[in-house]
């Protein structure tokens, strides 16, 4: 990073970790619990998240809740594609960790075969409170990577 | 009808077709011959059983056993309480059974599900394909010498990230 820019580096980040536009992209029973925490009674906009888009191409937070199958494998990084950057991932629930309870012939052993997961959100499935501490995680670590790397990419 | 009489009057319909009858608590099951499978439907489809509807279709793999697939049809009648299972053991080298799509349409599916998961073909099938697996999946993962762990290759992606 360039020193003139690191002064910003921090405002940077505090502007991207409060506002996370999020793709659900539900599969399971998990969605339960991600319908949970993001209505009123836990309340994801509280951190700057409330603003779900049902579009990848206008989402930054991708959180994979439930299960995904070899069958669905590249629809999920046909999601990740369509994406803009920057963006992140959230695996929500055992079943996207790491295929959870179901070892067998069609499910994907966690999505980070796939694409790359940035917080991982144990439990089957995870509570509320589980689900805004990723959350928390996933904002600390937004705060505290490097920002520029979009002027980098765009110089070199 | 009574479990008893609609057992009676399949085997009465039936005759040789028939390998085994029971009132079990839930149902009465009929086993049948794969060959007498076409018969039984156009029996019970018609007076005085009218089960005319095919709740459910699926399969067994019992490698023990003399006919190693079993084949489950699951009827039920819109107009009177009765219910039927039916068993159909296949031969367990190359299974097959005449399909029921010309009777019911959802059979289509079911059929396509057995057929992928079991390997069993089903005659007169208008268009057997995978149901649930990808295409290029290999083998059939609901038998039993399917190794549990087996990973296969995912299909290629259709719009790279």
């Amino acid at each position: 990073m360039s020193g003139t820019l690191k002064p910003f580096n921090a405002v940077l980040g505090w502007a991207r970790k409060f506002s996370l536009f999020h793709y659900p992209f539900v599969t399971a029973c998990c969605g339960m619990e991600y319908m949970s925490a993001a209505c009123a009674h836990f309340d994801l906009d509280r951190f700057g998240a409330g603003w779900t888009r049902f579009s990848p191409r206008q989402a930054d937070l991708l959180i994979v809740v439930g299960t995904v199958n070899e069958k669905l494998a590249p629809v999920l990084r046909t999601v990740y594609g369509q994406m803009v950057d920057p963006k992140w991932v959230i695996a929500f629930g055992a079943c996207a960790v790491s295929g959870g309870i179901y070892d067998n012939y069609a499910v994907v052993q966690g999505i980070d075969t796939l694409i790359p997961v940035d917080v991982y959100i144990p439990g089957c499935p995870p509570r509320p409170e589980t689900v805004l501490d990723g959350l928390i995680r996933l904002q600390e670590k937004i705060q505290k990577q490097d920002q520029d790397w979009r002027w980098r990419k765009r110089r070199s | 009808m009574e479990k008893k009489t609609l057992l009676t009057g399949l085997r009465d319909a039936l005759a040789d077709g028939v390998l085994g009858a029971a009132e079990s608590p839930d149902l009465p099951v009929l086993t049948i011959r794969p060959e007498a499978l076409v018969l039984l439907v156009r029996t019970v489809r018609r007076d005085p059983f009218r089960l005319d509807v095919l709740l459910d279709l699926t399969c067994l793999d019992d490698p023990s056993a003399a006919g190693r697939f079993t084949v489950v049809y699951h009827f039920a009648s819109f107009l009177t309480p009765a219910r039927l299972r039916v068993k159909v053991p296949l031969d367990g080298d190359e299974p097959a059974v005449d399909s029921l799509t010309s009777f019911w349409p959802n059979a289509a599916w079911l059929e396509r599900e057995v057929y992928d998961l079991f390997g069993v073909r089903f005659r007169g099938h208008p268009d057997l394909r995978r149901l649930l697996l990808h295409e290029g999946f290999e083998g059939h993962p609901l038998r039993k010498d399917y190794p549990l762990r087996r990973r296969q290759p995912r299909p290629p992606d259709e719009v790279g990230p």
